[in-house]
């Protein structure tokens, strides 16, 4: 392998694991305030990209505005399922938001199978987004070099809006204290809803960022992504927003060098065996923080 | 109502539910849709109550039944295919010299399928069960997910014929030659559910039920919780890979993909609207799952035309919204399930009419 | 002199930078109803915690009944974060888990009750008896050991007898009244058959009749069951009524200790109880 190739998968690797930053920042999220795996959020990345086929096949509308509106579906999406299928069971045991969890990410795939059949479907092409550019003899097509750029700034925004605002302090003190936070008149379901807004919209850029280069869609095409990136977050220590990030860049590196190394079928097995060994050694992640149960 | 009443009672209801299974097998068409909706229901009503054995009775919360019914789905297929037709099977890669001539019998390999699961379980368990709760969920279904992956990849070409599955597995076989194979998943179904009802009501089954109420409690009761865990998650396995067994008899083919996330999912929502620790539940739900799913809502998914109208909505894949939707329901609304943690009696069964005859009697007196 | 059962020797229990016990040695003799009493915070849950195995100390060492159970030193990370006194003085690893602990023949209740909340009064107890079990899970589950079954049962209900809760066996636990559910927490501990009892605020939340009436069955089960009990209480005429000898902890470490009628003359335990004022 020589420094051009390797640097051309480094920057493959960064790129995909990016986007699996954007999406672990989504779970990591809703688990530190509501302490549940959303199960559906892989899911709702898959709704976004369907969204976006809406947008510009069958609305012919131009990209930019195909963009905003998957990102607000995405949000209302992300919401309403909240609203639906997890507010209810707010005093009801972790169990049972866990499995209302799975039912609603069953659902969506049925429904996206219902929807728009189980047969992949193609992807609009962002020209823009695909026209190759070359860095210093690496040739790649913008988005793949525009994805880790996008999730930095995606990434030092959000940690701006945790540690120097209102909402920021209020979303740490729900995720400290659920019930205390409550008691000290934080409106916990704003906060939980703003959560989710967040999380769906980094699903919904993270989508668009990631089936661009990929030619089609098809109803399960969220599951896979979403439990590797529920790895990353884990990884990075759920709860913690630059574990994450870090989870996501880190897996989809390995992911992509294994995948050059011609072990393309065994790529998600290193990624659960990851999950499995941190745990192991470490179940708290990288920054997470240990949570000791009182006797 | 005394002892002697009951298990009257329980006789007879035995004796119509075999009467009914006979008339089954005698008056329909070997291809009528009831039979193998029994059938199926018989295999998915043992998984349930061995994902309930973990995730109702011991509060652990698995995700990886799949991957352990694959494995005793693929043990007992490697090993019960008949020699001639293997050449047809792996026909692409060839069968392992080791393996190749070895075939078993029918109940050693169903053992035998058990038995590697729960081996296997025994390893896995020993760094998974120190996880807690949703970790613990997690890790399953990556175990679950890692297992189908081995077996699908090209690496285990020779042993399970990677991507393109098995065929040729033989199909229930008659029981002793004398009873038709049609009972035999009713037979092992039953039989399995009763021991693990055994398991459930001895000491060790208190225990587990211990483990689930409270961990710190339990451990302060002197009950060893990686010991119990580990039991708990071994037979559970166990179980599993017998179901998966079965599942191999009853499809004929089997591909990794068969076992895949999805899989354990529907089995979970089995358990759940059957009501997490409850083994009637998860056996009566399972009936009904399949039942409405393979069957009675069957409808939902072919378009129909009332004169030159067309219904709307119906069209090919409906039927499983439907079906996602009232398992949200259940799940939102009726969060015990069909039994919630309480086991069928025949109390509470005359109790059922009882109650609503007594609501009759007490309208009356308000009219 | 009576034989000594339970030895506590320069128990430390440090988290992370906070010493939550400090240098804590105590003994209870057989036959003793020993109270340990400090003001909220001061460690006592902690210190019960370490006896039963739930935390491992991180310095110190517990003996039963002569036998050391229990031994640890600061280790790893805390070796340089150790904050507390007898440094290097044990050397041994012991950190047996909470089960051991309690089939050894030391059994415990909890401050906040932890009952099996959806299991019946019986078999709240028959879980207890569980751990004595000789039959393996094979034989237990073809009931091959019918036998060994019948006698754990048989034995629950005689001590659900003795404990005036046989009427309510079949009842879920979680359904009785709180005082009852205190009674039955202590019969539950009653039948993994202990030597020596902890009991972890049994008066929390007993009206004053109650609390009465557990000072008798508490001297009651004592000699009833040969037993050794040491508590943790804040309801004072509780413990001054009951206590052979008392032990005060405050921020961790023993301030007094001595028989009842000392106690409540001690300066220290006054000021721990109420506060020193800062202007003297």
């Amino acid at each position: 392998m020589n420094t051009t190739t390797f640097l051309q998968y480094c920057l493959a690797g960064i790129s995909i694991g990016g986007i699996y930053a954007m999406i672990a920042i989504g779970y990591t999220m809703v688990y530190g305030i509501l302490r549940l795996i959303n199960f559906a959020h892989g899911d709702i990345f898959m709704m976004a990209a369907y969204f976006m086929i809406f947008a510009m096949v069958d609305f012919a509308l131009p990209w930019y505005v195909s963009l905003a509106l998957v990102a607000i579906a995405t949000v209302l999406l992300g919401v309403f399922i909240e609203k639906i299928a997890y507010k209810p069971l707010r005093s009801a045991p972790r169990m049972s938001i866990m499995i209302s969890a799975i039912g609603v990410s069953y659902l969506l795939q049925n429904l996206a199978t219902y929807l728009f059949s189980a047969l992949p479907k193609g992807y609009p092409q962002i020209p823009f987004l695909m026209t190759n550019i070359n860095l210093g003899g690496i040739s790649t097509s913008v988005v793949t070099f525009i994805t880790p750029i996008l999730t930095i700034i995606f990434v030092v925004l959000l940690m701006q809006l945790i540690n120097h605002t209102k909402i920021g302090m209020a979303m740490r003190a729900v995720s400290k204290d659920f019930e205390t936070s409550q008691l000290m008149g934080i409106k916990i379901n704003r906060i939980i809803s703003i959560t989710f807004v967040i999380g769906c919209f980094l699903a919904a850029v993270g989508s668009v960022l990631y089936f661009t280069p990929r030619p089609s869609v098809y109803p399960m095409a969220g599951s896979l992504p979403g439990l590797k990136c529920f790895i990353a977050a884990v990884f990075g220590g759920i709860g913690s927003i630059p574990g994450a990030v870090l989870g996501g860049f880190l897996i989809g590196l390995c992911e992509t060098f294994i995948k050059a190394a011609g072990y393309s079928e065994f790529s998600d097995v290193f990624t659960f065996l990851i999950l499995i060994v941190m745990l192991l050694f470490k179940p708290t992640g990288l920054f997470g923080e240990k949570i000791a149960e009182k006797v | 109502m005394s002892m002697k009443k009951k298990t009257i009672c329980s006789l007879i209801a035995l004796l119509i539910g075999v009467v009914f299974l006979v008339c089954v097998n005698r008056m329909t068409a070997p291809t009528y849709i009831l039979r193998s909706v029994l059938q199926m229901g018989a295999i998915y009503a043992l998984v349930a109550v061995s994902m309930n054995l973990l995730n109702g009775f011991t509060g652990l919360f698995s995700l990886g039944q799949a991957g352990f019914m694959a494995i005793g789905a693929y043990a007992f297929a490697i090993f019960t295919i008949p020699l001639e037709s293997r050449a047809n099977v792996y026909y692409l890669y060839g069968m392992h010299e080791a393996i190749a001539n070895v075939q078993l019998p029918i109940f050693a390999a169903l053992l035998l399928a058990g038995v590697v699961a729960a081996l296997l379980a025994f390893l896995f368990g020993i760094p998974v069960l120190r996880l807690k709760s949703d970790y613990f969920a997690i890790a399953t279904l990556g175990l679950a997910e890692i297992i189908r992956i081995i077996i699908g990849s090209a690496l285990m070409n020779r042993i399970t014929n990677g991507s393109l599955g098995l065929k040729s597995i033989p199909s229930f076989p008659s029981i002793f030659g004398v009873i038709p194979g049609f009972y035999f998943p009713f037979l092992i179904s039953a039989v399995c559910i009763a021991i693990i009802v055994l398991l459930i009501r001895s000491s060790y089954g208190r225990a587990f039920k211990a483990i689930r109420e409270d961990e710190i409690a339990a451990e302060a009761m002197g009950i060893n919780l990686a010991k119990h865990k580990r039991m708990a998650f071994v037979i559970s396995s166990f179980f599993a890979g017998i179901s998966g067994a079965l599942l191999a008899m009853f499809l004929g083919a089997i591909t990794s993909t068969t076992f895949n996330i999805a899989m354990t999912y529907y089995i979970l929502l089995i358990v759940v609207i059957g009501g997490m620790g409850s083994v009637t539940g998860s056996v009566i739900s399972a009936f009904l799952v399949i039942a409405s799913k393979e069957w009675w809502l069957r409808f939902l998914d072919t378009e129909l035309y009332i004169g030159s109208f067309q219904v709307p909505l119906l069209k090919n894949g409906f039927r499983m919204v439907v079906f996602s939707v009232v398992l949200m329901l259940v799940v939102l609304f009726f969060r015990k399930g069909i039994m919630g943690n309480r086991e069928f009696s025949w109390e509470g069964f005359f109790g059922l009419f009882k109650r609503k005859q007594k609501k009759k009697t007490g309208g009356e007196q308000i009219g | 002199m009576a034989e000594n059962v339970l030895s506590v020797r320069d128990i430390t229990m440090q988290f992370g930078g906070v010493v939550a016990v400090n240098n804590l040695s105590l003994e209870v003799n057989e036959g003793e109803i020993v109270s340990l009493i400090g003001p909220n915070g001061a460690g006592k849950t902690t210190a019960f915690n370490v006896i039963t195995g739930v935390y491992a100390p991180t310095n110190g060492a517990v003996s039963f009944c002569g036998k050391e159970i229990i031994c640890n030193h600061p280790r790893g990370k805390m070796a340089k974060l150790y904050a507390g006194e007898n440094k290097g003085k044990y050397t041994k690893v012991l950190e047996p888990t909470p089960d051991k602990i309690t089939k050894l023949g030391i059994a415990r209740t909890f401050q906040n009750i932890r009952l099996f909340k959806e299991l019946t009064v019986l078999e709240n107890v028959l879980i207890a008896k569980h751990m004595r079990m000789k039959a393996n899970i094979f034989a237990d589950t073809f009931r091959l050991s019918y036998k060994e079954e019948r006698k754990m049962k048989e034995d629950c209900l005689e001590l659900l007898k003795i404990l005036d809760l046989y009427d309510l066996r079949d009842e879920i636990s979680s359904s009785l009244p709180y005082g009852k559910q205190r009674h039955l927490e202590i019969a539950r501990a009653l039948a993994t058959e202990p030597k020596l009892l902890l009991l972890d605020e049994p008066a929390a939340g007993l009206n004053p009749q109650e609390t009465d009436e557990l000072t008798a069955f508490i001297k009651r089960i004592r000699d009833q069951f040969h037993l050794t009990v040491f508590m943790i209480e804040h309801h004072m005429n509780l413990v001054m009524d009951i206590s052979d000898r008392i032990y005060v902890i405050d921020f961790g470490k023993m301030i007094a200790s001595g028989v009842p009628a000392e106690i409540q003359n001690d300066q220290r335990v006054i000021d721990a109880y109420l506060g020193v004022a800062e202007d003297e």
